[in-house]
């Protein structure tokens, strides 16, 4: 049915952003895989030569990086089980007839849109401080020491930050995938007696599989990334307690000065980050085809 | 009698549904509460009524010049996004409506790009911006985050522009539309709805990307997510004032974002989840 013509011209409406995604995607990459092979300190700019795998040896052996990795999927791990589980329950209340359905859905949804920078910073000096927060407040009006969050629980806390920022993400997803359900198998598995829990297992569970996958691939994409709250929280510290691979580098990177380094550590960043994406493409990919 | 208990079960699921709907909306509530107290207010202890001064959101503009992230702010995520969907809206349109056989695996590339991790690249980044004088610009922010949102406008539109009927076009030409007709009066109302949703949620996107922002600003072209994290530092008492600076630098968005938040499933879940 498609001319030549026509062809042409969607091949020609197409061109500014395959091409401009194609530039964007494979320059810096492709300097990034140049760097991680060579000696390169911006300290000392004059001396660069090839390192070979010196700079992977040095990035994999260095002890932060396998704090990093493991501080890495305590946050994504730690955020997806709070989100999903969390996620499933709100959902499911906010799906039942209640009054004033739409404000409760706009009361939930909003830490979505709080920039991390400000969601960082108002939990921990406004909630989480240990002498002017609130919770700090509740604590000492039930006669209990105020505890010091980000001192003693510095990667808990970052945890409980980022899992308030997601977890709307992940109820309004769940949320829809739940009301599309038809009502009327629900009420035969009702009149079947089916209790609550077995038509929750046998039920809704299944109904929501594909939205939990969704959910938990989109959000890890993100999660692998998470930056700023660390940065205006805790730095990365004490220590390196709070530092994922994301914040290594940029340590590396920014204030090591080392380019090599760095380098190295976005190799294995990118590595790490393209086996999550392939699940997700494929979870995507199923329903371009419907 | 069943109808009692149904009243009964709908008060018990509010009451719940609230208590839990205020608890997570708590922080920004206290943000803003707290943008209404004096400085020594702020720290005083636990209490939700201000005494409703202004003195913090007059402090946080003549202290530290609120007004210029704001507008930097308002530039580049505006701009990022317009350019993208300048971009962006042939390529959507013309996957939409001409596919070949490799529409979907072009589709499945763009949504790969998005995939990498933005430290992956930032060293090459930081240099280009540095030897292209790109650094601390508005410009170079602007180019950044179109192109790393480029990929979800395309799709965006994409799944939007997959439900306008193919069929409706041809009626209207054999209807004897001419091409002009035909875009203005049967294509552009049945798209616009589309791009509308798109815009909003990629200026929403762009005004909350928190890391090439802070990377790649410094005081010249800092927007607000820069702004705020400069913050971070303590300068003594400043509770209060973080909390303007707060407020302001989300209240847009919030707003924005309690219209759009039918579309967001949708365009965050790339048409997976409708």
């Amino acid at each position: 049915m498609a001319t030549r013509q026509t062809r042409t011209l969607a091949r020609f409406m197409m061109a500014p952003s395959v091409i401009l995604l194609f530039i964007w995607m494979i320059v810096p990459l492709a300097m990034t895989l140049w760097f991680s092979f060579q000696n390169y300190n911006l300290l000392n700019p004059g001396n660069v030569s090839f390192a070979g795998l010196f700079n992977y040896k040095f990035f994999l052996t260095d002890p932060a990086f396998l704090q990093s990795i493991w501080n890495t999927l305590a946050i994504v791990i730690g955020v997806l089980v709070i989100t999903v589980v969390g996620g499933v329950a709100l959902a499911m209340l906010l799906d039942q007839p209640m009054f004033g359905q739409g404000i409760v859905r706009i009361l939930v949804i909003s830490p979505f849109f709080v920039m991390p920078p400000v969601a960082a910073l108002v939990w921990k000096n406004m909630i989480m401080h240990p002498g002017y927060g609130v919770l700090a407040d509740i604590s000492k009006s039930v006669g209990l020491k105020p505890i010091d969050w980000f001192a003693h629980y510095p990667l808990i806390s970052i945890v409980i930050i980022v899992a308030w920022q997601w977890l709307p993400f992940a109820t309004l997803i769940l949320l829809t995938a739940l009301q599309s359900l038809d009502e009327e198998q629900k009420e035969a598995a009702e009149m079947d007696g089916a209790n609550f829990a077995n038509r929750f297992w046998y039920l809704t569970l299944p109904h929501l599989a594909r939205a939990i996958t969704v959910v938990i691939l989109i959000q890890t994409i993100f999660l692998l990334g998470v930056y700023a709250e660390i940065l205006v929280t805790t730095n990365g510290g004490p220590g390196y307690a709070t530092t994922n691979l994301a914040f290594l580098i940029y340590r590396t990177a920014l204030l090591g000065y080392d380019v090599g380094g760095a380098s190295a550590g976005g190799v294995i960043a990118v590595i790490l980050a393209n086996i999550v994406a392939i699940f997700l493409m494929r979870a995507v990919g199923k329903n371009l085809d419907k | 009698m069943a109808r009692a208990v149904s009243t009964r079960r709908k008060i018990g699921f509010t009451i719940a549904a609230w208590a839990v709907a205020l608890m997570i909306f708590f922080p920004i509530l206290y943000t803003i509460i707290t943008s209404l107290k004096t400085e020594p207010e702020a720290i005083a202890g636990f209490s939700l009524i201000p005494s409703g001064t202004l003195e913090s959101y007059f402090a946080v503009q003549s202290q530290n010049d609120y007004f210029k992230p704001f507008i930097n702010s308002v530039i580049i995520s505006v701009g990022s996004t317009l350019i993208a969907l300048v971009i962006a809206i042939p390529s959507a349109w013309s996957m939409a409506f001409s596919p070949t056989k490799r529409t979907k695996d072009v589709l499945m590339w763009m949504l790969s790009t998005k995939m990498m991790p933005a430290v992956g690249v930032l060293v090459p980044m930081y240099l280009i911006f540095r030897d292209t004088g790109l650094l601390d610009t508005r410009l170079g922010l602007t180019i950044v985050l179109t192109l790393i949102n480029l990929p979800i406008v395309v799709w965006m539109l994409y799944t939007y522009f997959r439900e306008i009927p193919g069929e409706i076009l041809e009626a209207a030409r054999m209807d004897g539309a001419s091409l002009f007709n035909e875009i203005v009066h049967v294509l552009t109302p049945m798209a616009v709805p589309g791009i509308a949703s798109t815009l909003l949620l990629n200026i929403i996107l762009a005004w909350n990307e928190s890391f090439w922002s802070i990377r790649l600003s410094a005081a010249n072209a800092a927007p607000l997510t820069a702004f705020i994290a400069s913050f971070s530092s303590p300068q003594g008492l400043f509770w209060a004032k973080l909390s303007a600076a707060s407020t302001l630098a989300i209240a847009p968005i919030l707003i924005m974002g309690w219209f759009s938040q039918r579309q967001l499933v949708r365009g965050l879940t790339f048409g997976a989840v409708k």
